[in-house]
């Protein structure tokens, strides 16, 4: 990719510090300038300016950082990092510093686009407003996806958020449209995860139409911080350029964010919180707003980066600062997984700010948001009522709180609960929950409309 | 105000911060291009022939050796007609012209001017030759939208006699008259002005906050009220409706002139604004609100230095319409961006940190900044009165309000609109937290309710108390289970429930809803409150408080806020009071 040869070659390497090596006499090296490093068993990686003077430059390298010694050879090349685009990419696989990992050779393009500043003009952005059915109940009744969206799933390791990651893959895109694609980026999973998205993707056809960059766990750390940045250069130009609606997969945000912390340790930056750098929140944004519309263009970027909280904890900076970035969250816990409840998707904190854009009538139901609002409501109080009960006994709960905790435990096993391989319409949805709320008093409906309870409510239905 | 042009060159690039060398003469606050690109930036540190410069735009590609040019003059903003319904990044470019010349993507280095050229505005004088005028008096105005005179001032700094003035079609670089001063020099005056943003612009006097800045959310007008002239600070965790509530407030507040300012936030959220603006009316005016808004939109993946001097332009246009006497609001979210973006910069330059890597000085920024809020006799020779209130989101990591931004915002805010996270899992919009929420502004809008609402304070303090007592009970309910309170107490428990749906929740999205006006404010809570006086007797004569809840009458009480015309609240109410009656009648024939 970096097969540039022009540029001066340095072999005046001072220091090296973890990812980062003074280049001495370097003259005119420019800021974020791409290097390529030749180490001295011939193996060569890429690199970037992160701090340029006069005499000298301080580099920080993607790849592996073992091997990296004095005795190294330092291309400047003179442009930033830039990677070729083309159809051609599709249905490929690479690894994090974009080389081919399928046998292919390198990929070719005219298009050749910078990899680290891509910023849509806030102006120019068309605000997402179309439904994306993933099939999923919680996903699609409480906190609908809409497409342009940038929605994560805050996970823990162990809990099945790679299972519902394909589900979202397998049945949003839906069958024979052939403007639909997936860009796939791995930070530092297992090959075990990754074997799994692979044999999903291939389940149903969409191999074909993924793009796919691999930095697994044996991978060296440093480059998880340019894969999600190739990934999503190449989801902007299918989406923008090849006109398609990308779906793009980015797992496991918190390897990338570990990396991002490596990297300022080796620079000696005063930290902000848990030694993660004070511009994290900045770094994400550039990753994390890449999703989008764009005014006048048919193609989507439609973003889940998936993470998993240290300790469980959603305090902790990394899902912190994506929750300020992203438009909602879809909260994974231990606590419904072990109930048996698949999906195990807590709504409670759960949200998807553009819900109420992408739903309603003639997208979806025009009762749609008002279930929704009582819904969360109703399993509120029913979840108030569950912790009471365990302090008092069941027997202690009044009759109205006794009401709301069955209707919190027949939410989670008809409405959350479902199969990984079953895809619920969204009337199907809005069947479930209504037949749920119809456990309680009409008259508490009070987040619905009269009109809408005259409507849709079964003891109504029935009736008429 | 400006100085003599020098260039020196660059002498070593570390992201933002860019040192430079040669730049005699230069001083701190200067302007300075950088580079081949003429990147745009600010000299914020010299220490011997070191210059450290702030560079506003992506440095990628910027090389030492490169030239800088110092201006010798200070970040300004251009002021004039044009404004209206713009919207501009963090350093006053438009984004819809860099749109239309450069593509959907942001490229940098573009030099775009913040008012258009182009076109020609119809000034109206409103002084003749020979008139006395001085600085701020108004020379004429330009009809700028449907809702916005905009009135040229004399520039600040000028006094004289008014030469030539003539009414016609101008364009903003065109003089529009001419003044001469006392000591015989020509003022050539023009329609664009500008201003340095880190300087607040002056006024002759400021004044007491006498009237409320009413925003049509309940829970703020009612409980926690803003006043024009005044600073309201918002903070809460993600999801917690910083944004909603913030924008609530653009849309529906009975301010002339909103700023929105975007710092360091969501790209969608910008273009959804920008969606909704044009389209929604002003419920005062029924003109369109993009009639009155400027946005500036600097989101978070734009250069983060420019976050920082996105406010300053903000508060600078805000204060600049004020001075032509109107009252304007400005937005901010959130204020953490702009903090973070301080602290980038303090780390860059290896200062040493106070608090969780934020600079010593953080507190002095933040007091420095809401200071430019207030309520003033502008300058000129006829009286005239604007303001300038302040609203800021705060973002906290974690949540945590005891982290510096926070922290300090609360110590320099005359409202406080603590958001929780709970009240937000929930779905309890706007969760705004009512037993940490505080405002200063309650004795000077006794007088503004009082044109509503002849008992405002005390149905307000009976409100607030009932809110408390309930969250006292709650808690020993949380432990005892509510059945085994007594029916008095349960009715509390009732009663704040029935405040807390039917008149804090307040949905965003809901056609009635979304904005309540005083009189639908006032009667609704008359209602609620009047309510549990009157249920209480019923309570008191052994009537179990279920039997009240089960009232359908009762239920629809948490439907009045989406009821449009105060009869409509008074019907329900109506018969309310005739299903408490029934109830009690059935009860004393049962117990007689
Ligand atoms: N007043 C409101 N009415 C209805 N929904 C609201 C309201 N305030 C917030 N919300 C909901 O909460 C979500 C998050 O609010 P937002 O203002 O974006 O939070 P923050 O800016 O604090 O992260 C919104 O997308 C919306 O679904
Ligand atoms: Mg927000």
């Amino acid at each position: 990719m970096f097969e540039e040869k022009a540029g001066m070659v340095y072999r005046t390497v001072r220091e090296v510090r973890g990812p980062l090596l003074l280049v001495e006499g370097v003259r005119g090296a420019k800021y974020n300038e791409v290097v390529e490093v030749k180490l001295a068993d011939g193996t060569e990686i890429v690199g970037t300016v992160l701090d340029a003077f006069e005499d000298k430059a301080v580099i920080q390298v993607f790849g592996q950082t073992e091997g990296l010694s004095l005795d190294t050879a330092v291309r400047f090349t003179g442009d930033v990092m830039r990677i070729p685009l083309s159809d051609e990419l599709i249905g490929r696989v690479f690894n994090g510093s974009f080389k081919p990992l399928d046998g292919l050779p390198d990929p070719v393009g005219e298009e050749r686009r910078e990899v680290f500043v891509s910023v849509i003009n806030p102006a120019a952005r068309e605000p997402p407003s179309e439904f994306m059915q993933t099939g999923i109940s919680v996903i699609d009744g409480m906190n609908s996806l809409v497409r342009g969206q940038k929605l994560p799933i805050f996970s823990e390791a162990g809990l099945p958020h790679n299972v519902m990651a394909a589900q979202v893959a397998r049945q949003s895109t839906v069958l024979g449209e052939e403007d639909f694609a997936v860009v796939f980026c791995a930070m530092g999973i297992r090959h075990e995860e990754y074997d799994y998205f692979r044999r999903e993707f291939e389940k149903t056809g969409a191999l074909d139409r993924a793009v796919m960059i691999l930095n697994l766990a044996d991978d060296p750390v440093i480059e998880r911080i340019l894969a999600p940045r190739i990934a999503l250069t190449i989801a902007e130009y299918i989406a923008y350029d090849l006109d398609m609606h990308v779906l793009a997969i980015l797992t496991d945000m918190t390897s990338y964010c570990e990396a991002l912390r490596s990297i300022s340790v080796a620079r000696e930056e005063v930290p902000a919180r848990k030694g993660y750098p004070g511009y994290m929140y900045s770094d994400l944004a550039t990753i994390y707003e890449r999703a989008g519309k764009i005014k006048g263009k048919k193609g989507s970027v439609t973003l889940m980066p998936i993470l998993t909280m240290p300790g469980g904890d959603i305090t902790h900076p990394i899902p912190d600062l994506t929750g300020y970035i992203t438009e909602g969250q879809l909260i994974m816990t231990r606590e419904l997984n072990a109930k048996g409840i698949y999906p195990p998707v807590n709504p409670l904190p759960s949200l998807s700010r553009l819900m109420k854009d992408g739903i309603g009538p003639g997208k979806t139901r025009e009762d749609h948001m008002e279930v929704s609002n009582q819904l969360y409501m109703a399993y509120a109080e029913g979840v108030r009522a569950r912790n009471l009960a365990r302090i008092i006994g069941e027997l202690g709960l009044s009759e109205r709180e006794r009401r709301y905790l069955k209707f919190a435990d027949e939410f989670e096993r008809r409405f959350i609960n479902q199969g990984p391989y079953e895809n619920r319409p969204i009337e199907r949805t809005l069947e479930i929950a209504w037949d749920l709320l119809s456990m309680l008093p009409e008259d508490e409906l009070i987040r619905i409309s009269e009109e809408n309870i005259r409507k849709y409510h079964p003891k109504h239905r029935k009736a008429t | 105000m400006s100085g003599r042009e020098v260039v020196g060159k660059v002498k070593r690039v570390n992201g933002s911060l860019v040192i430079a060398e040669g730049l005699t003469g230069a001083k701190i606050g200067d302007v300075v291009y950088i580079g081949n690109l003429k990147l745009i930036g600010e000299v914020v540190r010299i220490t011997g022939e070191d210059f450290a410069l702030q560079c506003y735009e992506d440095t990628s590609g910027l090389q030492p050796g490169e030239p800088v040019i110092g201006t010798g003059s200070p970040l300004v903003a251009e002021l004039g007609p044009g404004l209206i319904g713009e919207i501009f990044d963090g350093l006053e470019r438009s984004e819809l012209e860099l749109w239309r010349i450069s593509g959907p993507f942001i490229k940098k280095g573009y030099k775009i001017a913040p008012l258009r050229r182009d076109k020609k505005w119809h000034f109206v004088p409103r002084v003749r030759v020979g008139d006395e005028v001085q600085e701020g008096d108004i020379l004429g105005t330009v009809q700028e939208s449907s809702v916005i005179e905009h009135r040229i001032m004399v520039p600040i700094g000028v006094r004289g006699v008014v030469k030539r003035i003539e009414e016609g079609d101008f364009t903003v670089d065109e003089t529009i008259a001419e003044v001469e001063t006392a000591s015989g020099n020509m003022v050539e005056v023009k329609m664009a002005q500008t201003w340095p943003v880190r300087i607040p612009r002056p006024y002759r006097e400021r004044l007491p906050i006498t009237e409320p800045l009413f925003t049509g959310q309940r829970v703020i007008d009612t409980f926690f009220p803003i006043a024009k002239g005044g600073t309201a600070a918002i903070p809460g965790g993600f999801g917690s409706g910083k944004t909603v509530t913030l924008q609530q407030i653009a849309k529906w507040s009975d301010a002339d002139i909103v700023i929105y300012v975007g710092c360091g936030e969501r790209g969608n959220e910008m273009a959804d604004i920008l969606t909704h603006f044009p389209e929604l009316e002003d419920p005062r005016t029924g003109k369109k609100l993009i009639e009155r808004a400027i946005f500036i939109a600097n989101v978070s993946n734009l250069p983060v230095a420019a976050r920082e001097a996105s406010v300053y332009f903000g508060v600078t246009i805000a204060e600049y319409f004020r001075d032509q006497g109107y009252d304007v609001a400005v937005i901010v979210d959130s204020t953490s961006r702009w903090a973070e973006a301080l602290r980038d910069m303090s780390g860059r330059l290896e200062e040493i940190p106070a608090e969780e890597g934020y600079p010593a000085y953080l507190a002095e920024r933040i007091a420095g900044f809401y200071e430019r809020a207030g309520r003033v006799i502008t300058l000129g020779s006829r009286e005239r009165f604007g303001s300038v209130t302040i609203m800021g989101a705060v973002s906290p990591p974690g949540g945590d309000f005891s982290e510096p931004v926070t922290s300090t915002t609360v110590r320099y805010v005359g409202a406080l609109w603590a958001l929780d996270t709970e009240l937000a899992y929930r779905r309890h919009f706007p969760a705004i937290n009512w037993l940490r929420s505080f405002t200063k502004y309650v004795d000077v809008l006794v007088d503004f309710w009082r044109k509503h609402d002849p008992e405002w304070v005390r149905y307000r303090e009976r409100a607030l108390s009932i809110l408390e007592e309930a969250s006292r009970l709650e808690e020993i309910a949380s432990v005892v289970g509510e059945k085994s309170l007594p029916e008095e107490q349960r009715l509390i428990l009732l009663e704040s429930e029935m405040i807390r749906e039917g008149f804090l929740v307040q949905n965003a999205f809901h056609p009635v809803d979304r904005y309540c006006p005083p009189e639908r404010q006032a009667k609704i809570l008359h209602v609620l409150v009047d309510f549990y006086d009157l249920a209480l007797p019923l309570i008191k004569s052994g009537i179990p408080v279920d039997k009240i809840r089960e009232l359908r009458s009762v239920m629809e009480l948490l439907r009045l806020k989406e009821k449009e015309k105060v009869e409509e609240i008074e019907e329900v109410f109506e018969r309310v009071k005739k299903d408490l009656q029934t109830l009690r009648s059935k009860y004393e024939v049962r117990t007689a």
